[in-house]
């Protein structure tokens, strides 16, 4: 560690407090990707929330960009050990989504265009923890980053914040997703490290 | 920003695949259950490496199986719908139909 320039040094004390254990920060926005990335224009693009009984709420791209938009600048935390301070978004609430239909389910799965999933308990997307974001830094959503939406809850590992999303399952019990199927962590809590299933 | 993600062939599963196969697994064959695809394991597109390698059918993109490497394990992930890998068995003799 004793090579690391004093500038460093400055921006991660001015960072303290901000970084959990075993990340470390970065400037970059790496790409990770688990599949070709989806192609998805705006004009068929819709977000669709579907309860426990199957009923189903969804929204156009311009019904969605009607709703009340929030600007949130939040840190991110990758499980690859990589964080990110800062990052502004701007997107709907999930709480606006969810408020529109009528289920007593604590858990929901996202749901991506390329048939990727996650897995989170229900009181971590509301309650103005989670976003469905459509800008990045001022600029529309890249695909590679997941546009033309994502998911964005920054207060778990960044692998909740599925890209390409095209809808929320509530769901009477928690089912893992695709990663979490696979080894990684059910909640994925950065600050307690929850990266594989034995954390 | 790269726009369309490179992928690997199925050789690079040959390292984290190779640590807990005792035979080499790129040569394993796989009919793809969603498109009828025949591909052997060295065939398949590899996405990655983190979180995981994702390999997918070359013809369909469907998911074949996911390897996720921490600290000490490796976790192996076929499956519903991943269809099933043939492995060749080099100390089995096969037996005389006849
Ligand atoms: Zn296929």
């Amino acid at each position: 560690m004793g090579s690391l320039s004093p500038g460093f040094h400055g921006r991660t004390r001015a960072f303290e407090g901000r970084l959990p254990p075993g990340q470390y920060p970065t400037e970059s926005f790496p790409v990770l990707s688990a599949g070709p990335t989806p192609h998805v224009p705006t004009d068929r693009w819709s977000f669709t929330v579907t309860t426990e009984r199957g009923e189903t709420r969804s929204w156009t791209w311009d019904e969605m960009m009607a709703l009340p938009q929030e600007e949130p600048t939040v840190d991110i935390h990758c499980v690859t050990r990589w964080s990110k301070f800062d990052t502004r978004w701007r997107g709907v609430s999930l709480d606006v989504f969810l408020d529109e239909v009528d289920s007593s389910s604590e858990h929901v799965v996202a749901e991506s265009f390329d048939g990727y999933t996650t897995n989170l308990p229900r009181e971590d997307v509301t309650g103005g923890k989670a976003w469905l974001a459509h800008a990045y830094d001022g600029y529309a959503l890249s695909p590679d980053h997941g546009g033309p939406a994502r998911l964005v809850v920054p207060h778990l590992y960044f692998w909740k914040s599925a890209k390409w999303i095209k809808g929320i399952i509530l769901t009477p019990d928690d089912e893992p997703g695709f990663w979490e199927s696979a080894g990684y962590h059910g909640y994925g809590d950065p600050w307690r490290e929850q990266r594989y299933w034995s954390d | 920003m790269n726009e369309h993600p490179l992928y690997l062939d199925g050789n690079a599963l040959a390292g984290p695949l190779g640590e807990v196969f005792t035979t080499d697994p790129t040569t394993a064959w796989r009919l793809c259950p969603a498109c009828r695809l025949p591909a052997t394991l060295a065939q398949l597109h590899v996405y990655g490496p983190e979180p995981g390698l994702t390999a997918r059918c070359p013809g369909c993109a469907a998911v074949a199986l996911r390897v996720v490497t921490q600290p000490g394990h490796l976790w192996l992930q076929l499956g519903s719908g991943a269809g099933a890998f043939r492995f060749s068995r080099p100390h089995d003799r096969v037996r005389n139909p006849g």
